[in-house]
This record gives C-alpha cells, structure tokens and sequence, in this order.
C-alpha cells in the first residue's frame, strides 16, 4: 500500500497534497474499520458504536446546554490550576536558576515529583480542600508546577552570563534583575512552559473529576461510562480532544516564529 | 571540586528535607494541623512496616513495574517497526508526523475508559494504556534517529557493496540505536506513570491501588506512604535508566 502511495505522489494533482490525501485516506480507511467493527458482532454490543451513532451523539451534546456547564467548570479549574502552577513555577525556577547551590540542592525532589504521576496526590489534595471544585484547582496546579519549574530553571542556565553581569554592574535590585534581566530573556522558555504546563494541568483536572466529582467534563465522560452510554461516550471525548488539541495549537501560536 | 560542591548540595538539601519533616511533626503536634490531614513524618516507617505486613509493598511493586515493562514491549513491537515505515516512506513521515506530535500533548491517557469498555477492568486496560503513551516517543525517535544517521556511513557501506538487508543491520540500525534506546527509556517512564495512574482511577492492579485503597479505607499514614513510595520508585527508576543509557552510550 505504501507504495502505491508514494507512486500517486508523483501523479499530476497538484490541486490536492500528497500529505493531504495520505491524511485522508488514513481517516477513511479509520472510519471504515471501525464501522466494519461495530458492524460484525466481534465485540459485546454498543462497546464500538457506529459511527453514525456516535456522530449523532456529538451533534446532541454540541446542542446540549449541560455540556457548556461542565465545560464551564472545567475551563475554570484549568485555567485556575494553570495560572497557579505557572507563576508559582517560574517563579521557583527563576529562584533555582539564580541560586545555583539552591538549584542543585533542590533537584532531586523536583526532579523525582516531576516523573511521578499527579494524580496520586489527589487523595492528599482532597483532605486539604476537600472533594469539590478547589481539589480540582490545586491537582492542576501542581501538574503544572513541576513541568514549568523544570523548563524555566533550564532556561536560566541558558542566559548568557553577559546579560547577568550588566544588570549587577547597573546594581539593579533583586526584583529589577527578574523584571529587567530574568523574565525577558526567559520569554521563549516560558512560552514553552505554557505548552507543557497546560497540557498536564488539562490532564490533571480532568482525572481529578473522573476520580471523585459532580460535575465537569471529567465528572460527565465516567457518568457516561457508568450509564453505559458508549456513544455519548467516545463523542465526549472526541469534544475534550478538540479542545485539549485546539488549546495546545494557539498557545503554540505565541512562540516567535523563525 | 564540582563534585565536592555537588554533594554539600545534596546535603543541604537533605538538610532541608528534614527541617520540613521537623516542621510538619510540630505544626501536626501542635495542633495546627489534624494529623487526619496531614500524616505525622513520624508515623511513616510505621505505616511502611503495616504496608509491607499486610503484602501492600513488595507484590503491588512487582505487578506495576511488570505492567511498565510489558507495556513498553507492546509499544516497541509496534512502535520501531512503524518509525522504520515513517523514515522508509517520507512521505508517510510527512504525513503522520505532525499527528504523532499531536498526541503527544493530548491528554491521552484519557482514553482509558475506551479501553475500560472493551477490555473490561482487567491487566489488557491497564496496559494498553501503557503501550499507547510508551508508543509515540518510540515512533518518533526510532524515526528521527535513523534520519540523523550520517551519509557519510551508508555511503562506506555502499562503497563495500552492501546488499540492502546488511546495510540495515550492520550500519543503519547500529548508528540510529542510541536515539532508539533514547525513545525506549522516555516509553518506559511513561508507561510505569500512565499505569501508576491508571492503577490509582480503576482501583485496580499495584502501587496506584494501593493508595487509593488506602484512601477510602482512611488509612492516612499509609496513604502517605504509599505516595511516598511511588515519587521514590519513580525518581529510582529515572535515574537508574538515564545511568543505564550514559553507561551505554559510546561516547
């Protein structure tokens, strides 16, 4: 197959991309299986959906105003746990970075609770603020806290030592030198804190909701799965996709392009 | 020097461990925090001992890092192959790329319940959803490493008349394994974190379980425990692969 794929490259289309048209097939020969899936039997009934199905599952929840309430509060959790852990973590890699010894006396905990997974501290998080929405808040910014910290601490040793020695020969100030010196030469490192930053903050409020919630995007796609309804299902989390994706891409958006 | 500088590093920062435990046992005795909240430091080798009595240390361990390490297996046996396709075919490189980097920031761990349904709750769910984040840095740096092999040693090949099969095996793979090697230990952390976590939502399988049976049996002490344990095995567990790759890498 591939190479008849890479044989239609050479063929006079120029109208469409190659790349386009191997997407394209991909998806359609994606969508076929699935269908031919659902279709045969193979599985318990309703585990694969039709496809069809599962579209009109997403036109209903597209439509449905319940869904925005729950985006609502997830979008909040997010964008609260996301701020949070981004401040707090650039912050605390700025103070790495400047502080060398500090840096290397610190990095073996950051290190080890940066691989760790998050969401096992969800039952601390609980006990400290109880199961709503602010355990949700603390468990994004904590996923956030470490990615971010790592990166900006990373980005400091890239500053070259010239622009530190300019800003303590004009005698700036602690808070001179982060506003002046630090932050702007971090500006690239921290917009890829951001990235990395809200992908895991993203993924981090939404477990939290799966686990123990009553509401949310999360709190809805384990209430599907417990009502065993699949296709409202597999449309729920084409819907949290999108938007994980489409955030992903416009923060991209900000880094400079060269 | 830098060495000597790096360990009063280390020990300050041991230092500075043990003046938070010291805090944390005074606010807690203190009162100001209940110790149903925040478990004493002090109550930790305790609970490790309960945790380890009652087959909660050694056993839960073994199962998760067996699911780590098939998961990354899976992974591989599908993942190196489609990375030579990727590098083989570039315009299915071009093609797939972009999406691999996709998934790479999509919450994809958030597929589980896909798997849930058809798997049923079970070792195939856990570590499925292993294999699926192990997958895509085998893929890529399988890809991007044999991209980067040098001209410079196929041409050699070439010029001693190689057939196709023994370039592959004797100089293309050889030059490209670090960045593979690369690939499999970012897979094998990502798998043991996914199915930790995975382990900790469906209640089910090692050490994630363990702490969210700990949880809901209320049993502080050893919950912090646990979660203790799991930054521990983590953070063992990356620096022993990232010695293990230094150790093996020709320099």
């Amino acid at each position: 197959m591939a190479t008849t794929l890479t044989n239609f490259n050479r063929a006079p289309l120029h109208w469409f991309a190659p790349v386009t048209r191997v997407r394209a097939l991909t998806l359609l020969a994606a969508a076929l299986v699935w269908e031919g899936v659902a279709r045969s039997g193979w599985l318990y009934e309703g585990v694969v959906p039709p496809l069809t199905a599962v579209a009109r599952a997403f036109v209903v929840l597209l439509v449905t105003g319940d869904t925005y309430h729950h985006l609502a509060v997830t979008a909040w959790e997010v964008a609260a746990g996301f701020g949070i852990g981004l401040v707090a973590g650039i912050a605390f890699g700025i103070l790495m970075g400047a502080r060398p010894f500090f840096g290397r006396a610190m990095a073996p905990y950051v290190d080890g609770l940066a691989t760790a997974p998050k969401i096992i501290f969800l039952p601390i998080v609980m006990l400290l603020f109880g199961v709503g929405i602010t355990s949700k808040i603390a468990l994004g910014a904590l996923s956030a806290f470490f990615p971010v910290t790592l990166n900006t601490a990373a980005g400091m040793h890239g500053i070259s030592p010239v622009l530190i020695r300019v800003g303590r020969s004009f005698r700036l100030s602690r808070a001179q030198m982060v506003r002046m010196i630090y932050l702007p030469a971090l500006r690239g490192s921290i917009i890829v804190s951001m990235r990395l930053g809200l992908g895991v903050a993203i993924i981090g409020v939404l477990l939290a909701e799966i686990k123990l919630a009553d509401r949310g995007l999360g709190f809805l796609a384990i209430d599907h799965y417990n009502q065993f309804r699949i296709p409202d299902m597999y449309a729920l989390l084409l819907f949290i996709f999108i938007l994980a994706i489409g955030a992903n891409v416009l923060i991209g958006r900000l880094s400079p392009r060269r | 020097m830098t060495a000597e500088r790096h360990g009063r590093a280390v020990a300050a920062g041991l230092v500075g461990l043990a003046a938070v435990a010291a805090l944390l046992e005074f606010v807690i005795r203190a009162g100001l925090v209940s110790p149903l909240i925040v478990a004493p430091p002090s109550s930790l080798p305790q609970a490790f001992a309960l945790l380890a009595r009652e087959g909660y240390l050694v056993a839960p361990f073994l199962i998760t890092m067996a699911q780590a390490f098939a998961a990354t297996a899976l992974a591989a046996a599908v993942g190196v192959p489609l990375g030579f396709i990727l590098w083989r075919r570039p315009l299915l490189g071009r093609a797939y790329e972009p999406w691999l980097g996709a998934a790479f920031a999509a919450p994809l761990i958030l597929l589980y319940p896909l798997f849930l349904v058809i798997f049923g709750r079970g070792y195939a769910t856990t570590v499925v959803v292993g294999a699926l984040a192990a997958f895509i840095p085998i893929v890529l740096q399988t890809r991007a490493g044999l991209l980067g092999v040098p001209p410079v040693l196929i041409n050699v090949g070439r010029s001693f008349h190689l057939s196709e099969p023994r370039l592959l095996w004797k100089i293309i793979f050889p030059a490209a394994a670090p960045a593979i090697f690369t690939g499999l230990r970012l897979a094998l952390i990502y798998a043991l974190v996914n199915i930790i976590g995975i382990e900790f939502l469906i209640d089910f399988g090692g050490l994630g379980r363990v702490v969210s049976q700990m949880y809901f049996q209320y049993q502080i002490p050893a919950m912090y425990a646990a979660i203790v344990l799991i930054v521990i095995v983590s953070l063992v567990f990356l620096s022993l692969l990232q010695r293990l790759e230094t150790w093996w890498r020709p320099r």
